[in-house]
Protein backbone atom coordinates (compact mmCIF):
# COMPACT_ATOMS: atom_id res chain seq x y z
CA UNK A 1 0.00 0.00 0.00
CA UNK A 2 0.99 3.77 -0.47
CA UNK A 3 0.57 5.69 2.82
CA UNK A 4 -0.19 9.27 2.23
CA UNK A 5 -0.33 11.83 5.48
CA UNK A 6 -2.91 14.44 5.06
CA UNK A 7 -2.29 18.26 5.86
CA UNK A 8 -5.15 19.82 6.62
CA UNK A 9 -5.89 23.26 8.47
CA UNK A 10 -8.89 24.92 9.44
CA UNK A 11 -11.24 22.04 9.34
CA UNK A 12 -10.50 21.39 5.25
CA UNK A 13 -7.85 19.25 3.40
CA UNK A 14 -5.13 21.05 2.20
CA UNK A 15 -4.72 21.60 -1.56
CA UNK A 16 -1.55 19.55 -1.02
CA UNK A 17 -3.42 16.24 0.37
CA UNK A 18 -5.33 15.98 -3.50
CA UNK A 19 -1.88 16.55 -4.54
CA UNK A 20 -0.51 13.65 -3.22
CA UNK A 21 -3.36 11.28 -3.85
CA UNK A 22 -2.73 12.23 -7.78
CA UNK A 23 0.92 11.15 -7.09
CA UNK A 24 0.65 7.84 -5.09
CA UNK A 25 -2.18 6.52 -8.08
CA UNK A 26 0.66 7.31 -10.65
CA UNK A 27 2.15 4.97 -8.89
CA UNK A 28 0.20 2.16 -9.82
CA UNK A 29 0.68 0.02 -6.71
CA UNK A 30 -1.66 -2.85 -5.63
CA UNK A 31 -3.04 -2.41 -2.50
CA UNK A 32 -4.29 1.28 -3.64
CA UNK A 33 -3.98 4.62 -1.59
CA UNK A 34 -4.40 4.97 1.92
CA UNK A 35 -4.47 8.46 3.36
CA UNK A 36 -3.64 9.04 7.28
CA UNK A 37 -4.96 11.96 8.99
CA UNK A 38 -3.29 13.27 11.77
CA UNK A 39 -5.32 15.48 14.63
CA UNK A 40 -7.74 16.45 16.75
CA UNK A 41 -11.55 16.90 15.89
CA UNK A 42 -10.82 15.94 12.34
CA UNK A 43 -13.91 13.92 11.70
CA UNK A 44 -14.95 16.14 8.53
CA UNK A 45 -11.25 16.56 7.53
CA UNK A 46 -11.16 12.49 7.28
CA UNK A 47 -14.62 12.46 5.47
CA UNK A 48 -12.88 14.50 2.73
CA UNK A 49 -10.47 12.54 2.22
CA UNK A 50 -12.31 9.67 2.10
CA UNK A 51 -13.50 10.93 -1.23
CA UNK A 52 -10.92 10.58 -2.87
CA UNK A 53 -8.37 7.90 -1.51
CA UNK A 54 -9.35 3.92 -0.52
CA UNK A 55 -9.27 3.74 3.27
CA UNK A 56 -8.64 6.20 5.87
CA UNK A 57 -7.07 5.75 8.93
CA UNK A 58 -7.97 8.35 11.61
CA UNK A 59 -5.90 9.53 14.46
CA UNK A 60 -8.20 12.00 16.51
CA UNK A 61 -6.24 13.10 19.66
CA UNK A 62 -5.89 15.97 21.85
CA UNK A 63 -2.38 15.42 21.91
CA UNK A 64 -2.18 15.63 17.93
CA UNK A 65 -4.15 19.33 18.12
CA UNK A 66 -0.60 20.81 17.58
CA UNK A 67 1.88 19.70 15.07
CA UNK A 68 5.30 18.31 16.28
CA UNK A 69 8.10 16.63 14.49
CA UNK A 70 8.86 14.29 16.65
CA UNK A 71 5.08 13.21 17.43
CA UNK A 72 3.71 13.52 13.71
CA UNK A 73 6.84 11.13 12.75
CA UNK A 74 6.13 8.70 15.46
CA UNK A 75 2.90 7.98 13.89
CA UNK A 76 3.44 8.17 10.54
CA UNK A 77 6.67 5.09 11.13
CA UNK A 78 4.26 3.35 13.26
CA UNK A 79 1.67 2.99 11.13
CA UNK A 80 3.83 2.59 7.90
CA UNK A 81 5.37 -0.05 9.68
CA UNK A 82 1.91 -1.70 10.68
CA UNK A 83 0.94 -1.33 7.29
CA UNK A 84 3.62 -2.88 5.24
CA UNK A 85 3.49 0.68 3.26
CA UNK A 86 5.95 0.65 0.83
CA UNK A 87 5.56 4.16 0.08
CA UNK A 88 5.14 6.80 2.61
CA UNK A 89 4.40 10.44 0.82
CA UNK A 90 4.33 13.74 2.50
CA UNK A 91 3.42 16.88 1.84
CA UNK A 92 6.36 18.86 1.14
CA UNK A 93 5.56 21.94 3.10
CA UNK A 94 7.67 23.29 5.90
CA UNK A 95 6.08 20.83 8.58
CA UNK A 96 6.67 18.43 6.33
CA UNK A 97 10.09 18.20 5.38
CA UNK A 98 11.41 18.52 8.55
CA UNK A 99 9.52 15.80 10.00
CA UNK A 100 9.56 13.20 6.59
CA UNK A 101 13.90 12.95 7.07
CA UNK A 102 12.90 11.10 10.72
CA UNK A 103 10.44 8.95 9.47
CA UNK A 104 12.80 7.57 6.92
CA UNK A 105 15.55 6.86 9.55
CA UNK A 106 13.34 5.08 11.65
CA UNK A 107 12.27 3.18 8.79
CA UNK A 108 15.66 2.84 7.48
CA UNK A 109 14.48 4.27 4.63
CA UNK A 110 15.60 6.31 1.62
CA UNK A 111 14.04 9.70 1.52
CA UNK A 112 13.44 11.65 -1.69
CA UNK A 113 12.69 15.27 -0.73
CA UNK A 114 10.02 17.61 -2.66
CA UNK A 115 9.57 16.40 -5.94
CA UNK A 116 8.38 17.06 -8.84
CA UNK A 117 7.97 13.74 -11.03
CA UNK A 118 7.48 10.22 -9.56
CA UNK A 119 7.55 6.55 -11.20
CA UNK A 120 8.03 3.32 -10.36
CA UNK A 121 10.02 1.50 -12.82
CA UNK A 122 10.11 -2.32 -11.89
CA UNK A 123 10.09 -1.51 -7.95
CA UNK A 124 12.27 1.01 -7.99
CA UNK A 125 11.18 4.91 -7.49
CA UNK A 126 12.32 7.80 -10.30
CA UNK A 127 11.84 11.09 -9.02
CA UNK A 128 12.95 14.37 -10.33
CA UNK A 129 13.47 17.72 -8.31
CA UNK A 130 15.31 20.76 -7.92
CA UNK A 131 18.50 21.34 -7.03
CA UNK A 132 20.81 24.95 -6.66
CA UNK A 133 17.99 27.21 -6.16
CA UNK A 134 15.85 25.79 -8.43
CA UNK A 135 18.21 26.31 -11.18
CA UNK A 136 18.76 22.44 -12.09
CA UNK A 137 16.41 19.37 -12.23
CA UNK A 138 18.02 16.55 -10.69
CA UNK A 139 16.64 12.66 -11.68
CA UNK A 140 17.16 10.17 -8.76
CA UNK A 141 16.34 7.12 -8.11
CA UNK A 142 15.44 4.82 -4.77
CA UNK A 143 14.83 1.37 -4.03
CA UNK A 144 13.76 -0.85 -0.89
CA UNK A 145 10.82 -1.95 0.90
CA UNK A 146 9.78 1.13 1.95
CA UNK A 147 10.25 4.86 0.58
CA UNK A 148 9.31 7.92 1.98
CA UNK A 149 8.95 10.85 -0.62
CA UNK A 150 8.21 14.50 0.26
CA UNK A 151 6.39 16.35 -2.80
CA UNK A 152 6.71 19.70 -3.97
CA UNK A 153 3.41 22.04 -3.66
CA UNK A 154 1.73 22.25 -6.95
CA UNK A 155 3.64 19.70 -8.78
CA UNK A 156 0.97 17.36 -9.49
CA UNK A 157 -2.99 17.92 -10.27
CA UNK A 158 -5.13 17.74 -7.55
CA UNK A 159 -7.32 14.26 -7.44
CA UNK A 160 -10.88 14.99 -7.89
CA UNK A 161 -13.27 13.93 -5.54
CA UNK A 162 -15.79 11.19 -7.72
CA UNK A 163 -15.87 7.76 -5.87
CA UNK A 164 -17.87 6.08 -3.34
CA UNK A 165 -16.46 7.15 0.18
CA UNK A 166 -13.51 5.16 1.46
CA UNK A 167 -13.82 2.94 4.63
CA UNK A 168 -12.16 4.99 7.89
CA UNK A 169 -10.62 3.61 10.55
CA UNK A 170 -9.63 4.64 13.86
CA UNK A 171 -5.85 4.18 14.75
CA UNK A 172 -4.27 3.68 18.26
CA UNK A 173 -0.64 5.79 18.38
CA UNK A 174 2.10 5.48 21.01
CA UNK A 175 3.07 9.12 21.17
CA UNK A 176 6.03 10.83 22.43
CA UNK A 177 6.36 13.56 24.84
CA UNK A 178 6.73 16.69 22.85
CA UNK A 179 10.15 18.55 23.74
CA UNK A 180 10.00 21.55 21.97
CA UNK A 181 7.77 23.48 23.66
CA UNK A 182 5.65 26.16 21.83
CA UNK A 183 5.23 29.03 23.77
CA UNK A 184 2.95 31.97 21.31
CA UNK A 185 2.63 32.25 17.82
CA UNK A 186 2.09 34.88 15.08
CA UNK A 187 -0.16 33.81 12.48
CA UNK A 188 -0.75 35.63 9.38
CA UNK A 189 -4.22 36.66 10.16
CA UNK A 190 -4.51 38.27 6.78
CA UNK A 191 -7.97 36.83 5.68
CA UNK A 192 -6.48 35.65 2.13
CA UNK A 193 -5.95 32.47 0.80
CA UNK A 194 -2.55 30.83 1.83
CA UNK A 195 0.39 31.78 0.00
CA UNK A 196 1.46 28.95 -1.62
CA UNK A 197 -2.07 27.42 -2.17
CA UNK A 198 -3.20 30.50 -3.98
CA UNK A 199 -4.43 29.77 -8.01
CA UNK A 200 -2.60 33.89 -8.30
CA UNK A 201 -0.23 35.43 -6.54
CA UNK A 202 0.17 39.08 -6.44
CA UNK A 203 3.79 40.08 -5.63
CA UNK A 204 5.52 43.58 -4.74
CA UNK A 205 8.90 44.85 -4.84
CA UNK A 206 10.99 48.26 -3.84
CA UNK A 207 9.15 49.77 -6.95
CA UNK A 208 5.83 49.79 -5.51
CA UNK A 209 7.32 52.74 -3.29
CA UNK A 210 6.60 52.32 -0.09
CA UNK A 211 4.50 50.50 2.64
CA UNK A 212 1.76 52.51 1.62
CA UNK A 213 2.23 51.77 -1.69
CA UNK A 214 2.18 48.44 -1.51
CA UNK A 215 -1.35 48.27 0.26
CA UNK A 216 -2.79 50.28 -2.24
CA UNK A 217 -1.35 48.77 -5.00
CA UNK A 218 -0.71 44.98 -4.30
CA UNK A 219 -3.20 44.12 -2.04
CA UNK A 220 -6.05 46.83 -4.19
CA UNK A 221 -4.64 44.20 -7.00
CA UNK A 222 -4.85 41.19 -4.69
CA UNK A 223 -8.44 41.64 -3.46
CA UNK A 224 -10.78 41.68 -7.48
CA UNK A 225 -8.30 38.52 -8.14
CA UNK A 226 -8.63 36.92 -4.81
CA UNK A 227 -5.15 36.21 -4.63
CA UNK A 228 -2.75 35.87 -2.50
CA UNK A 229 -0.09 38.36 -1.15
CA UNK A 230 3.75 37.93 -2.13
CA UNK A 231 7.05 40.44 -1.59
CA UNK A 232 10.88 40.48 -2.66
CA UNK A 233 13.37 40.59 0.22
CA UNK A 234 13.93 43.87 0.18
CA UNK A 235 10.38 44.70 0.74
CA UNK A 236 10.57 42.72 3.97
CA UNK A 237 13.93 43.68 4.70
CA UNK A 238 12.41 47.61 4.50
CA UNK A 239 9.73 46.14 6.83
CA UNK A 240 7.02 47.12 4.71
CA UNK A 241 5.63 43.64 4.80
CA UNK A 242 6.07 40.71 7.35
CA UNK A 243 8.26 37.75 6.04
CA UNK A 244 5.54 35.23 5.50
CA UNK A 245 5.03 37.13 2.56
CA UNK A 246 8.49 36.46 1.50
CA UNK A 247 9.09 34.73 -1.78
CA UNK A 248 12.80 33.11 -3.31
CA UNK A 249 15.80 31.59 -1.99
CA UNK A 250 15.21 32.12 1.93
CA UNK A 251 10.88 32.49 1.31
CA UNK A 252 8.15 30.66 -0.29
CA UNK A 253 8.23 28.36 -2.77
CA UNK A 254 5.33 29.41 -5.31
CA UNK A 255 3.86 27.76 -8.22
CA UNK A 256 0.75 29.25 -9.28
CA UNK A 257 -1.38 29.46 -12.52
CA UNK A 258 -0.66 33.35 -12.46
CA UNK A 259 2.14 35.15 -10.83
CA UNK A 260 1.90 39.20 -10.94
CA UNK A 261 5.43 41.10 -10.19
CA UNK A 262 4.97 44.25 -9.16
CA UNK A 263 7.82 46.38 -9.19
CA UNK A 264 10.07 43.23 -8.51
CA UNK A 265 13.78 43.45 -10.54
CA UNK A 266 13.64 39.61 -10.77
CA UNK A 267 17.23 38.76 -8.79
CA UNK A 268 18.10 35.16 -9.29
CA UNK A 269 16.80 34.45 -5.48
CA UNK A 270 13.46 35.65 -5.76
CA UNK A 271 13.11 33.88 -8.82
CA UNK A 272 14.13 30.53 -7.70
CA UNK A 273 11.15 31.38 -5.76
CA UNK A 274 8.35 31.68 -8.46
CA UNK A 275 9.97 30.72 -11.99
CA UNK A 276 7.84 27.39 -11.86
CA UNK A 277 4.78 29.81 -12.48
CA UNK A 278 2.61 28.46 -15.37
CA UNK A 279 1.67 32.16 -16.03
CA UNK A 280 4.30 35.12 -15.15
CA UNK A 281 3.12 38.46 -15.19
CA UNK A 282 5.37 41.70 -14.63
CA UNK A 283 4.78 45.79 -14.49
CA UNK A 284 8.17 47.52 -14.03
CA UNK A 285 8.91 50.85 -15.34
CA UNK A 286 12.60 49.39 -16.58
CA UNK A 287 12.17 47.66 -19.99
CA UNK A 288 15.60 45.75 -19.23
CA UNK A 289 14.73 44.16 -15.89
CA UNK A 290 16.02 40.81 -15.60
CA UNK A 291 12.31 40.00 -14.61
CA UNK A 292 11.09 40.56 -18.41
CA UNK A 293 13.36 37.37 -19.18
CA UNK A 294 10.94 35.48 -18.18
CA UNK A 295 7.78 36.85 -18.59
CA UNK A 296 4.93 35.75 -20.77
CA UNK A 297 2.68 39.23 -19.78
CA UNK A 298 4.16 42.62 -19.12
CA UNK A 299 3.87 46.31 -19.18
CA UNK A 300 7.01 48.28 -18.98
CA UNK A 301 5.67 51.62 -17.28
CA UNK A 302 5.23 53.16 -14.21
CA UNK A 303 3.10 50.96 -11.67
CA UNK A 304 1.07 54.02 -9.89
CA UNK A 305 0.12 54.50 -13.42
CA UNK A 306 -0.38 50.65 -14.91
CA UNK A 307 -1.57 49.07 -11.96
CA UNK A 308 -4.63 51.90 -10.88
CA UNK A 309 -5.70 51.08 -14.66
CA UNK A 310 -5.75 47.24 -14.16
CA UNK A 311 -7.73 47.47 -11.15
CA UNK A 312 -9.82 49.93 -12.93
CA UNK A 313 -10.32 46.82 -15.63
CA UNK A 314 -10.68 44.47 -13.39
CA UNK A 315 -14.08 45.97 -12.07
CA UNK A 316 -15.44 46.74 -15.57
CA UNK B 1 30.01 22.69 25.99
CA UNK B 2 30.28 21.19 22.81
CA UNK B 3 28.92 22.76 20.19
CA UNK B 4 28.62 21.16 16.33
CA UNK B 5 27.90 23.36 13.24
CA UNK B 6 27.60 21.64 9.99
CA UNK B 7 29.26 22.92 7.17
CA UNK B 8 28.66 22.41 3.28
CA UNK B 9 30.90 24.26 0.50
CA UNK B 10 28.44 25.33 -2.44
CA UNK B 11 28.14 27.01 -5.10
CA UNK B 12 28.35 30.95 -4.98
CA UNK B 13 24.66 32.57 -5.46
CA UNK B 14 26.40 34.96 -8.65
CA UNK B 15 27.87 32.34 -9.99
CA UNK B 16 26.35 30.69 -13.22
CA UNK B 17 25.20 26.79 -13.19
CA UNK B 18 26.71 24.78 -15.73
CA UNK B 19 25.82 21.00 -16.67
CA UNK B 20 28.57 18.99 -17.67
CA UNK B 21 28.28 14.71 -18.61
CA UNK B 22 25.06 14.39 -16.59
CA UNK B 23 26.36 16.64 -13.58
CA UNK B 24 26.77 20.61 -12.78
CA UNK B 25 30.29 21.40 -12.98
CA UNK B 26 31.68 22.75 -10.26
CA UNK B 27 35.35 22.94 -11.53
CA UNK B 28 36.72 26.70 -12.02
CA UNK B 29 33.78 28.69 -10.34
CA UNK B 30 33.18 29.93 -7.16
CA UNK B 31 32.76 27.88 -4.12
CA UNK B 32 32.05 29.11 -0.57
CA UNK B 33 30.58 28.24 3.01
CA UNK B 34 26.51 28.27 2.15
CA UNK B 35 25.06 31.17 3.66
CA UNK B 36 23.03 29.15 5.93
CA UNK B 37 26.14 27.57 7.59
CA UNK B 38 27.62 31.02 8.01
CA UNK B 39 24.15 31.51 10.48
CA UNK B 40 25.20 28.33 12.14
CA UNK B 41 29.03 29.72 12.87
CA UNK B 42 27.90 33.15 13.57
CA UNK B 43 24.88 32.00 16.32
CA UNK B 44 27.46 29.74 18.30
CA UNK B 45 30.02 32.10 18.68
CA UNK B 46 26.98 34.79 19.90
CA UNK B 47 26.02 32.26 22.32
CA UNK B 48 30.05 31.89 23.25
CA UNK B 49 30.55 35.61 23.20
CA UNK B 50 26.85 36.07 25.72
CA UNK B 51 28.72 34.28 28.17
CA UNK B 52 28.11 30.41 27.51
CA UNK B 53 31.94 28.57 27.53
CA UNK B 54 31.82 26.50 24.48
CA UNK B 55 33.94 24.59 22.31
CA UNK B 56 33.05 25.04 18.76
CA UNK B 57 33.39 22.44 16.06
CA UNK B 58 33.18 23.08 12.71
CA UNK B 59 32.36 19.74 10.85
CA UNK B 60 32.33 19.01 6.78
CA UNK B 61 31.84 15.87 5.24
CA UNK B 62 32.65 16.21 1.26
CA UNK B 63 36.02 16.03 -0.82
CA UNK B 64 39.57 17.63 -0.39
CA UNK B 65 38.34 21.11 -1.30
CA UNK B 66 35.59 21.44 1.37
CA UNK B 67 38.45 22.24 3.75
CA UNK B 68 38.11 25.88 2.09
CA UNK B 69 35.19 25.92 3.85
CA UNK B 70 35.89 24.90 7.18
CA UNK B 71 38.87 27.53 7.31
CA UNK B 72 36.09 29.80 6.94
CA UNK B 73 34.95 28.66 9.51
CA UNK B 74 37.82 29.08 11.61
CA UNK B 75 38.61 32.35 10.70
CA UNK B 76 35.10 33.06 11.48
CA UNK B 77 35.96 31.71 15.35
CA UNK B 78 35.23 28.10 15.15
CA UNK B 79 38.14 26.07 17.46
CA UNK B 80 38.31 23.22 14.98
CA UNK B 81 37.09 21.62 12.25
CA UNK B 82 36.50 18.09 11.69
CA UNK B 83 36.56 16.54 7.61
CA UNK B 84 35.74 13.53 6.41
CA UNK B 85 36.91 13.47 3.23
CA UNK B 86 35.17 11.52 0.55
CA UNK B 87 34.51 11.81 -3.00
CA UNK B 88 31.18 10.00 -2.20
CA UNK B 89 28.22 11.53 -3.00
CA UNK B 90 26.11 10.47 0.06
CA UNK B 91 22.35 11.05 0.53
CA UNK B 92 20.95 13.17 3.73
CA UNK B 93 19.93 9.69 5.23
CA UNK B 94 23.22 8.44 5.28
CA UNK B 95 25.12 11.74 5.61
CA UNK B 96 23.43 12.31 8.50
CA UNK B 97 24.19 8.95 9.87
CA UNK B 98 28.05 10.37 9.82
CA UNK B 99 26.99 12.93 11.40
CA UNK B 100 25.32 11.82 14.67
CA UNK B 101 28.23 9.79 14.65
CA UNK B 102 30.86 12.59 15.14
CA UNK B 103 28.59 13.87 17.57
CA UNK B 104 28.35 11.02 19.81
CA UNK B 105 32.32 10.49 19.82
CA UNK B 106 32.78 14.44 20.50
CA UNK B 107 29.92 14.59 23.18
CA UNK B 108 27.96 17.51 21.50
CA UNK B 109 25.11 18.91 23.14
CA UNK B 110 24.39 21.45 20.19
CA UNK B 111 24.48 20.86 16.31
CA UNK B 112 23.67 24.12 14.39
CA UNK B 113 22.91 22.71 10.37
CA UNK B 114 21.81 25.13 7.66
CA UNK B 115 17.96 25.65 6.69
CA UNK B 116 18.16 24.52 3.26
CA UNK B 117 21.47 23.79 1.67
CA UNK B 118 21.94 25.82 -1.43
CA UNK B 119 23.49 23.27 -3.59
CA UNK B 120 20.96 20.06 -3.29
CA UNK B 121 18.10 22.14 -1.77
CA UNK B 122 17.71 19.95 0.72
CA UNK B 123 16.30 20.74 4.13
CA UNK B 124 16.54 17.58 5.99
CA UNK B 125 20.08 16.80 7.30
CA UNK B 126 19.40 18.52 10.90
CA UNK B 127 15.75 16.75 11.63
CA UNK B 128 17.77 13.27 10.36
CA UNK B 129 20.79 14.12 12.63
CA UNK B 130 18.25 14.70 15.32
CA UNK B 131 15.90 11.29 15.14
CA UNK B 132 19.06 9.42 14.95
CA UNK B 133 20.52 11.06 18.35
CA UNK B 134 17.03 10.91 19.85
CA UNK B 135 17.29 14.89 20.23
CA UNK B 136 14.37 17.14 19.76
CA UNK B 137 14.50 19.48 16.90
CA UNK B 138 14.11 23.10 15.87
CA UNK B 139 13.99 24.09 12.32
CA UNK B 140 14.11 27.31 10.51
CA UNK B 141 15.31 29.36 13.74
CA UNK B 142 15.46 33.05 13.61
CA UNK B 143 16.20 34.01 16.78
CA UNK B 144 18.04 32.31 19.21
CA UNK B 145 18.97 32.59 23.23
CA UNK B 146 20.75 30.02 25.89
CA UNK B 147 19.26 29.90 29.12
CA UNK B 148 21.01 27.63 31.29
CA UNK B 149 20.50 25.05 29.52
CA UNK B 150 17.01 25.84 27.70
CA UNK B 151 17.27 27.55 24.36
CA UNK B 152 14.52 29.36 23.77
CA UNK B 153 13.91 30.86 20.66
CA UNK B 154 11.27 31.91 17.59
CA UNK B 155 11.09 29.88 14.42
CA UNK B 156 9.34 29.69 11.19
CA UNK B 157 6.37 27.33 10.94
CA UNK B 158 4.31 26.49 8.26
CA UNK B 159 2.35 29.92 8.65
CA UNK B 160 3.72 32.33 10.70
CA UNK B 161 6.18 32.47 13.05
CA UNK B 162 6.33 30.57 16.59
CA UNK B 163 8.05 30.98 19.77
CA UNK B 164 9.64 27.88 21.58
CA UNK B 165 11.92 26.35 24.40
CA UNK B 166 13.71 23.07 24.46
CA UNK B 167 16.52 21.90 26.77
CA UNK B 168 19.68 20.46 25.33
CA UNK B 169 20.66 18.59 23.99
CA UNK B 170 19.25 19.76 20.57
CA UNK B 171 19.29 20.40 16.67
CA UNK B 172 19.01 23.86 15.24
CA UNK B 173 18.36 24.69 11.68
CA UNK B 174 19.34 28.27 10.44
CA UNK B 175 17.27 30.56 8.63
CA UNK B 176 17.59 34.28 7.52
CA UNK B 177 17.30 36.88 10.43
CA UNK B 178 18.85 34.99 12.90
CA UNK B 179 22.18 37.29 12.43
CA UNK B 180 24.48 38.70 10.15
CA UNK B 181 27.51 36.67 10.14
CA UNK B 182 30.92 38.45 10.46
CA UNK B 183 33.60 38.60 7.90
CA UNK B 184 36.98 36.94 9.09
CA UNK B 185 39.40 39.96 9.86
CA UNK B 186 42.71 39.38 8.45
CA UNK B 187 44.31 38.15 12.44
CA UNK B 188 41.64 35.95 12.55
CA UNK B 189 42.80 34.26 9.02
CA UNK B 190 46.29 33.97 10.02
CA UNK B 191 45.06 32.65 13.57
CA UNK B 192 43.06 30.28 11.66
CA UNK B 193 45.13 28.37 9.69
CA UNK B 194 46.84 27.05 13.08
CA UNK B 195 43.86 25.14 14.12
CA UNK B 196 43.24 21.89 14.09
CA UNK B 197 41.51 20.24 11.18
CA UNK B 198 40.79 16.13 11.90
CA UNK B 199 40.87 14.01 9.00
CA UNK B 200 38.60 11.06 8.45
CA UNK B 201 37.70 8.81 6.11
CA UNK B 202 34.13 7.57 5.42
CA UNK B 203 35.16 3.95 6.13
CA UNK B 204 34.98 4.06 9.70
CA UNK B 205 31.35 5.32 9.71
CA UNK B 206 29.61 2.15 7.98
CA UNK B 207 27.32 4.24 5.43
CA UNK B 208 26.45 3.69 2.14
CA UNK B 209 23.81 5.83 0.03
CA UNK B 210 20.40 5.12 -0.30
CA UNK B 211 19.68 7.47 -3.13
CA UNK B 212 21.46 7.46 -6.76
CA UNK B 213 21.42 10.44 -8.89
CA UNK B 214 20.82 9.28 -12.22
CA UNK B 215 21.41 12.95 -13.96
CA UNK B 216 21.07 16.75 -14.14
CA UNK B 217 19.44 19.16 -16.83
CA UNK B 218 19.08 22.55 -16.97
CA UNK B 219 15.54 23.70 -17.79
CA UNK B 220 14.05 27.06 -19.36
CA UNK B 221 10.28 27.26 -19.66
CA UNK B 222 9.68 28.91 -22.50
CA UNK B 223 7.87 32.02 -21.93
CA UNK B 224 5.47 33.97 -24.38
CA UNK B 225 7.14 37.67 -23.57
CA UNK B 226 4.40 39.62 -24.51
CA UNK B 227 5.30 42.98 -23.20
CA UNK B 228 3.31 46.07 -23.99
CA UNK B 229 4.15 49.47 -24.08
CA UNK B 230 2.59 51.39 -20.78
CA UNK B 231 2.49 54.74 -21.93
CA UNK B 232 -1.22 54.97 -22.23
CA UNK B 233 -2.01 53.23 -18.93
CA UNK B 234 -5.80 52.50 -19.79
CA UNK B 235 -5.42 50.72 -22.98
CA UNK B 236 -2.00 48.81 -22.10
CA UNK B 237 -4.16 47.79 -18.54
CA UNK B 238 -7.46 47.16 -20.82
CA UNK B 239 -5.30 45.08 -23.51
CA UNK B 240 -3.09 42.82 -20.32
CA UNK B 241 -6.54 42.09 -18.70
CA UNK B 242 -8.13 40.77 -22.00
CA UNK B 243 -4.94 38.51 -22.81
CA UNK B 244 -5.18 37.25 -19.25
CA UNK B 245 -8.24 36.34 -19.84
CA UNK B 246 -8.86 35.15 -22.87
CA UNK B 247 -5.54 34.00 -23.91
CA UNK B 248 -3.75 32.48 -20.75
CA UNK B 249 -7.52 31.70 -19.32
CA UNK B 250 -5.98 32.53 -15.79
CA UNK B 251 -8.46 35.13 -14.43
CA UNK B 252 -12.05 34.83 -14.61
C1 LIG C 1 21.42 34.72 0.39
C2 LIG C 1 20.37 35.63 -0.24
C3 LIG C 1 19.05 35.22 -0.20
C4 LIG C 1 18.07 36.02 -0.78
N1 LIG C 1 16.78 35.58 -0.74
C5 LIG C 1 15.83 36.31 -1.33
C6 LIG C 1 14.47 35.86 -1.34
O1 LIG C 1 14.12 34.81 -0.77
N2 LIG C 1 13.54 36.62 -1.97
C7 LIG C 1 13.86 37.78 -2.59
O2 LIG C 1 12.94 38.42 -3.16
N3 LIG C 1 15.11 38.24 -2.58
C8 LIG C 1 16.10 37.54 -1.97
N4 LIG C 1 17.36 38.05 -1.95
C9 LIG C 1 17.59 39.45 -2.41
C10 LIG C 1 17.66 39.62 -3.91
O3 LIG C 1 19.02 39.43 -4.29
C11 LIG C 1 17.20 41.04 -4.35
O4 LIG C 1 17.96 41.99 -3.65
C12 LIG C 1 15.71 41.34 -4.12
O5 LIG C 1 14.91 40.29 -4.61
C13 LIG C 1 15.34 42.62 -4.82
O6 LIG C 1 14.00 43.00 -4.51
P1 LIG C 1 13.16 43.99 -5.45
O7 LIG C 1 12.98 43.38 -6.78
O8 LIG C 1 11.93 44.35 -4.67
O9 LIG C 1 14.02 45.30 -5.47
P2 LIG C 1 14.94 45.93 -6.60
O10 LIG C 1 15.94 44.98 -7.08
O11 LIG C 1 15.40 47.22 -6.05
O12 LIG C 1 13.93 46.18 -7.80
C14 LIG C 1 12.93 47.16 -7.82
C15 LIG C 1 12.37 47.19 -9.22
O13 LIG C 1 11.27 48.08 -9.25
C16 LIG C 1 11.31 48.83 -10.45
N5 LIG C 1 10.64 50.11 -10.20
C17 LIG C 1 11.05 51.12 -9.38
N6 LIG C 1 10.12 52.10 -9.37
C18 LIG C 1 9.14 51.72 -10.20
C19 LIG C 1 7.91 52.30 -10.61
N7 LIG C 1 7.51 53.49 -10.15
N8 LIG C 1 7.15 51.64 -11.50
C20 LIG C 1 7.54 50.44 -11.98
N9 LIG C 1 8.68 49.83 -11.62
C21 LIG C 1 9.46 50.47 -10.73
C22 LIG C 1 12.77 48.98 -10.77
O14 LIG C 1 12.93 49.15 -12.18
C23 LIG C 1 13.36 47.66 -10.28
O15 LIG C 1 13.39 46.71 -11.33
C24 LIG C 1 18.39 37.27 -1.39
C25 LIG C 1 19.72 37.66 -1.43
C26 LIG C 1 20.70 36.86 -0.87
C27 LIG C 1 22.13 37.32 -0.94
C1 LIG D 1 15.85 33.90 -21.12
C2 LIG D 1 15.83 32.97 -19.96
C3 LIG D 1 14.59 32.54 -19.46
C4 LIG D 1 14.55 31.66 -18.39
N1 LIG D 1 13.34 31.24 -17.93
C5 LIG D 1 13.31 30.38 -16.94
C6 LIG D 1 12.06 29.91 -16.47
O1 LIG D 1 11.00 30.29 -16.96
N2 LIG D 1 12.04 29.02 -15.47
C7 LIG D 1 13.23 28.63 -14.92
O2 LIG D 1 13.18 27.81 -14.03
N3 LIG D 1 14.39 29.05 -15.31
C8 LIG D 1 14.47 29.90 -16.32
N4 LIG D 1 15.66 30.35 -16.73
C9 LIG D 1 16.84 29.92 -15.99
C10 LIG D 1 17.53 28.79 -16.66
O3 LIG D 1 16.79 27.62 -16.82
C11 LIG D 1 18.72 28.43 -15.79
O4 LIG D 1 18.24 27.96 -14.56
C12 LIG D 1 19.60 29.58 -15.53
O5 LIG D 1 19.88 30.30 -16.71
C13 LIG D 1 20.85 29.02 -14.98
O6 LIG D 1 21.28 29.89 -14.05
P1 LIG D 1 22.52 30.82 -14.33
O7 LIG D 1 22.99 31.14 -12.96
O8 LIG D 1 23.45 30.17 -15.30
O9 LIG D 1 21.86 32.07 -15.03
P2 LIG D 1 22.63 33.39 -15.44
O10 LIG D 1 23.46 33.12 -16.63
O11 LIG D 1 23.25 33.95 -14.21
O12 LIG D 1 21.39 34.27 -15.78
C14 LIG D 1 20.82 34.34 -17.05
C15 LIG D 1 19.43 34.91 -16.93
O13 LIG D 1 18.59 33.83 -16.55
C16 LIG D 1 17.63 34.28 -15.68
N5 LIG D 1 17.62 33.37 -14.57
C17 LIG D 1 18.68 32.99 -13.83
N6 LIG D 1 18.31 32.13 -12.89
C18 LIG D 1 17.01 31.98 -13.03
C19 LIG D 1 16.07 31.23 -12.35
N7 LIG D 1 16.38 30.48 -11.29
N8 LIG D 1 14.80 31.30 -12.75
C20 LIG D 1 14.45 32.07 -13.79
N9 LIG D 1 15.31 32.79 -14.49
C21 LIG D 1 16.56 32.76 -14.12
C22 LIG D 1 17.97 35.64 -15.20
O14 LIG D 1 16.99 36.54 -15.62
C23 LIG D 1 19.29 35.95 -15.84
O15 LIG D 1 19.26 37.22 -16.40
C24 LIG D 1 15.74 31.21 -17.78
C25 LIG D 1 16.95 31.64 -18.30
C26 LIG D 1 17.01 32.51 -19.37
C27 LIG D 1 18.33 32.94 -19.90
Amino acid sequence: MILIIAEHANGALNKSAYELVTAARGLNREGGVTALVLGSGVAPVAAAAALVVDQVLVADAPELAQYDAEIWSAAVAQIATEGEAEVVMIAGSRSGREYSPRVAVKLDAPLLEDVISLKDEGGVLHAEHYTYLTRVTERVEAQGAVIVATVKPGAFAAAVAGRAAAEQFDVDLELPQRRLVITGSTKEKTGRIALTEADIVVAGGRGVGSAEGFTQLVEGLADPLGAAIGATRAVVDAGWRPYAEQVGQTGKTVQPKAYIAVGISGAVQHLSGMNKSKCVVAINKDADAPIFKIVDYGIVGDVKEIVPAVIQELHK
Amino acid sequence: MRILTLIRQVLDAEESVRVRNGAVELEGSKLVMDTMDEYGVEEALRLRERGSEAEIIAVAVGPTRAEEALRTALAMGADRGIHVVTEVVLDVIALSAVVAQIAKTEQAELIFCGGQQADWDSQALGAATAERLQWPQATWTNALELKGTMLVGRHEADEGSESFEVALPVVVTTQQGLNEPRYPTLPNIMKSKKKEIRKETLDGFGVAPKVKVSGVEIQVKERLKKILDGKDAAAAAAQLVKMLREEAGVIG
